[in-house]
């Protein structure tokens, strides 16, 4: 068969009328491996959605080709039978369950319910030989680390007879060692006659192993390079990635900057469960009263390992390095402690770090500091009330009363509830994890006020965030981290997108 | 002000709602039952005994509230009940201990008891379903241990007294009916509303939101006729139970301390969102270990409730009490997956399934059947509270 093996035409798709793709076009050659590159956001993730039909056939308007015929599907069962196989950034095993049971899950050799326990582990143990993995199929698989896991989830595409295997930021949990390992094997792969689409923020890897990518942009296809072209360079993609004006959608500030307040050295973490994995990497930086100091780093970088090992080791194990506040050594071992050094990490996940979501907006707003609420552990409940009255109005809360459920507040609204928390705790730094995800632009305007405020007041606060146009609008100092180590340094005002994602997607040499 | 006084009340009334419910029905269940049995249900001596025989659900209920808004359970309850309820006993008939001596000695086997618990849950991170079915076979087991030589009765009259005597009547009596009962009523009605008003102005200074004067008087207006037709009753008969009054302190105490206290603050903080409280600075662990601690006493002070009342001590004392006590938790509004519930809820709850036990034991309906409907009212309570929920948009 000639042509492309897959051909996606004008893709358009919008959640409650915001436009997530709008037209992309892809066309897929057959038994090449096809990068598929964007910041966060632009819309990959959705589009892979879409064709693997995760959203149903009738639920975005365009026209999908597969091996030349119009595809229509309307489960991940139909694009499985033909072929497609996504496997997501989050591996989807069951960990007690055997290798062998993982790959033919719900797939099973049976004969009347009855499973062929012979033929299952025979036919695992040669597609464990065809992905290079070297593991008894009858090891449970709690007991691989993360890169062997992928493996599994790959030996279990091709168990489907997969055509066109999606891999959604395979590398991104994955060390050195083992996404080598991996490369290969997708080089391996496409050797044997299967095309691959990867969906990568490593640009080092895409030139690695693309023979084309696909740029995409704000929901459009922005440009498709073919990487053995003589332009094919990380320059010319990184520029199609980001190629976009700020928008003038950042309140205005005069920047008043202090002393330094917040020193980190050689802080360095490794990974809860794969404990041999470094996910920061020997990071310094310092943060100074009055300033705005913005972490940039794709997915996986490890930004938000880093705050949060800071905040009372809430993450991560083995951690080492020193922390100064104001050139004296503080321990942070835990919540309370950071909590009591004047450190705050309002979290990027608010529904699950973040707040009680069926207690009501006056005690999550006090939950921090009920302390200095209180005289002999008796909470002062009047003043409380008044406290959370104060936020609702400062930060312009848009609910009825405090006693309003956080639960039923949008995400806006709960954003403000959770910053409101940290600013009662009274902190001299904070670090404000993704403050404007997922909310609304007036919204967003109303946070980088707040932000703002904050500094103006001699906060020093750090800003972690995915949206580089953000950062470049608020920050008077950048950091970026690239697999958990801290590449480049730049000021504010001499930053460009350019420039950061250059260090973002440095990786390791 | 007026302007956004509509607005401000909404939200109140819909919680007010939810919270009367359960009073609402306990209501129906009460007038329903002295229907059906002619008015033989609130006889005096019928409302004494429901108050004497249902204190020690009404005091686990307290301890479990607790335990249940944190996200656990306490499935040992019933164990700890008997083997305090030896221990004391022992204490005092085998090695001579005063009353007085017998019974701290059983709120520290209970506190011990809690902090073992406690330590499995809280320390080791074992779910508390778990460490307590195996607390609940140890503890009955060491009852079973401690009573070899069989049942201990004879206990002096002091200490019987606590689940089953009455306050001495030192005022007299007034056309038959204990002067000191009755007073007891009036004062706890003077004291509500002196309590309710000052609430009220500091409110007011505070320009905070405030129920409307008709709603206060209508709330106090109820209140006070429950409180003087319970002490009418109860003057009609032996007085006031001791017991009563340890209940009205401990729903006073246990209704303050979670409502106005950090370590009440904490417990709802990590039943509504774990992960949120320990990212709030909140020690988890040892405010998890603190409930079962508490836990513990009370079901000491329930052992010793219920020790008393029965005049002695038997090693199948307290089956199943713990099944009463998560029933009533329940019953009164708590949340299955923590985060909510009071305690006046779950007294209210308690109340629920004591009226019903001796409703139905009035008309005289076989033991099985009398299980089987509680069970029902348990499943249709809930039911109902889930149904009411999804009905004000939560889910």
């Amino acid at each position: 068969m000639n042509g492309p093996i897959l051909r996606m035409l004008g893709i358009e798709k919008d959640f409650s009328g915001v436009k997530a793709l709008d037209g992309v076009s892809i066309e897929v050659e057959r038994g090449k491996v096809h990068g598929i590159c964007g910041e966060n956001g632009a819309g990959k993730s959705t589009l892979m959605k879409v064709l693997s039909g995760v959203y149903p056939h009738g639920s975005y308007d365009g026209r999908i080709e597969f091996e030349g015929e119009e595809a229509a599907f309307r489960s991940i069962n139909d694009s499985e039978a033909v072929g497609i196989v996504i496997i997501h950034q989050e591996l989807a095993l069951s960990p007690y369950l055997s290798i062998a049971e993982n790959i033919f899950l719900g797939n099973e050799n049976s004969k009347r319910g009855v499973i062929d326990w012979n033929k299952t582990n025979l036919e695992a143990s040669s597609l464990l030989a065809r992905v290079g993995l070297d593991e008894n199929p009858a090891t449970k698989v709690l007991e691989l680390g993360v890169g062997k896991q992928q493996l599994v989830e790959i030996a279990k595409a091709l168990s489907k007879r997969v055509k066109l295997l999606i891999l959604d930021e395979p590398t991104a949990a994955l060390n050195d060692e083992d996404s080598d390992h991996l490369l290969d094997l997708i080089e391996h792969l496409r050797g044997q006659g299967i095309t691959c689409i990867i969906i990568s923020h490593k640009l080092k890897e895409i030139r690695r192993i693309a023979d084309t990518v696909t740029v995409i942009r704000d929901g459009k296809t922005i440009e498709t390079i073919d990487m053995h072209g003589p332009d094919a360079t990380q320059a010319r993609i990184i520029r199609s990635m980001v190629g976009r004006d700020l928008n003038s959608m950042f309140p205005p500030r005069e920047p008043k900057i202090g002393a330094e307040i917040l020193r980190v050295e050689d802080w360095t973490v490794y990974h809860p469960v794969d404990t041999a994995r470094k996910v920061v990497d020997n990071a310094s930086f310092t943060v100074r009263a009055g300033e705005v100091v913005g972490f940039a780093g794709l997915m996986g970088a490890g930004r938000t390992e880093l705050a949060m090992s800071l905040f009372g080791r809430s993450y991560g194990t083995n951690i080492s390095g020193r922390v100064y506040k104001n050139g004296e050594e503080i321990s942070v071992r835990t919540v309370d402690e950071a909590i009591r050094n004047g450190i705050a990490y309002a979290t990027e996940d608010r529904k699950k770090y973040g707040l009680n979501l069926i207690g009501d907006i006056t005690v999550n707003v006090s939950a921090a500091a009920l302390a200095t609420l209180a005289k002999y552990g008796v909470i002062d409940r009047h003043r409380e009330y008044k406290v959370a009255e104060s936020y609702r109005t400062r930060m312009n809360i848009k609910a009825p009363t405090v006693s309003a459920i956080t639960g039923k507040l949008s995400g806006g609204n709960q954003q403000k509830v959770v910053l409101s928390k940290w600013i009662f705790a009274g902190p001299d730094i904070l670090f404000l994890d993704e403050p404007t995800r997922g909310i609304d632009v007036g919204a967003k305007y109303e946070i980088y006020g707040i932000i703002n405020e904050l500094a103006a007041a001699g906060k020093a606060v750090v800003v972690i965030s995915s949206e580089l146009p953000e950062l470049l609008g608020i920050s008077d100092r950048i950091y970026a981290i690239s697999d958990g180590r801290i590449t480049g340094e730049v000021a504010g005002v001499d930053a460009t997108q350019e420039s950061l994602m250059h260090y973002m997607t440095a990786g390791k040499d | 002000m007026t302007t956004t006084t509509p607005a401000k009340r909404k939200p109140r009334l819909a919680i007010n709602f939810r919270q009367y419910g359960i009073l609402a029905a306990l209501v129906v269940i009460v007038v329903l039952f002295q229907v059906l049995t002619n008015g033989r249900l609130l006889l005096p001596g019928n409302v004494n005994n429901l108050i004497q025989q249902n204190a020690y659900v009404l005091i686990l209920a307290v301890g479990m509230v607790v335990v249940i808004i944190a996200g656990h359970i306490d499935l040992s309850v019933g164990s700890v009940v008997a083997m305090v309820g030896a221990v004391s006993a022992i204490a005092t008939n085998v090695w001579g201990l005063p009353w007085w001596a017998s019974v701290l000695l059983a709120l520290l086997v209970g506190a011990l008891v809690g902090a073992w618990q406690g330590f499995w849950v809280a320390f080791v991170g074992i779910p508390a379903f778990i460490v307590t079915l195996a607390g609940m076979l140890i503890f009955r087991g060491l009852t079973l241990v401690l009573l070899t030589g069989g049942t201990i009765s004879g206990l002096p009259d002091q200490f019987t007294a606590i689940g089953a005597g009455w306050l001495p009547g030192f005022l007299g009596e007034l056309g038959g009916r204990d002067v000191l009962t009755l007073g007891l009523g009036l004062v706890t009605c003077v004291a509500l509303v002196l309590q309710q008003l000052r609430t009220r102005a500091t409110l007011r200074r505070l320009e905070l939101p405030r129920e409307t004067l008709t709603q206060l008087w209508l709330k106090n207006g109820i209140a006070i006729v429950a409180i003087m037709w319970l002490a009418w009753l109860l003057s009609g008969y032996s007085g006031t139970p001791i017991i009563l009054i340890i209940l009205a302190v401990l729903i006073l105490l246990y209704t303050f301390m979670l409502n106005q206290t950090v370590f009440g603050r904490h417990v709802y903080a990590i039943g509504g969102n774990l992960f949120a409280a320990m990212m709030s600075g909140v020690k988890t662990k040892w405010v998890n270990f603190y409930v079962f601690v508490n836990m513990g006493v009370l079901a000491g002070l329930a052992g010793v409730v219920s020790t008393a009342r029965a005049g002695g001590a038997v090693a199948s004392a307290g089956q199943n009490y713990e099944l009463d006590a998560i029933a009533a938790v329940f019953i009164g509004g708590a949340a299955v997956q923590g985060g909510i519930g009071t305690v006046v809820g779950a007294i209210v709850g308690g109340l629920v399934m004591g009226v019903l036990n001796m409703g139905l034991s009035i008309l005289s309906v076989d033991a099985a059947w009398q299980m089987a409907i509680k069970g029902l009212v348990l499943l249709l309570a809930v039911a109902f509270d889930i149904f009411n929920k999804r009905r004000s948009g939560g889910r």
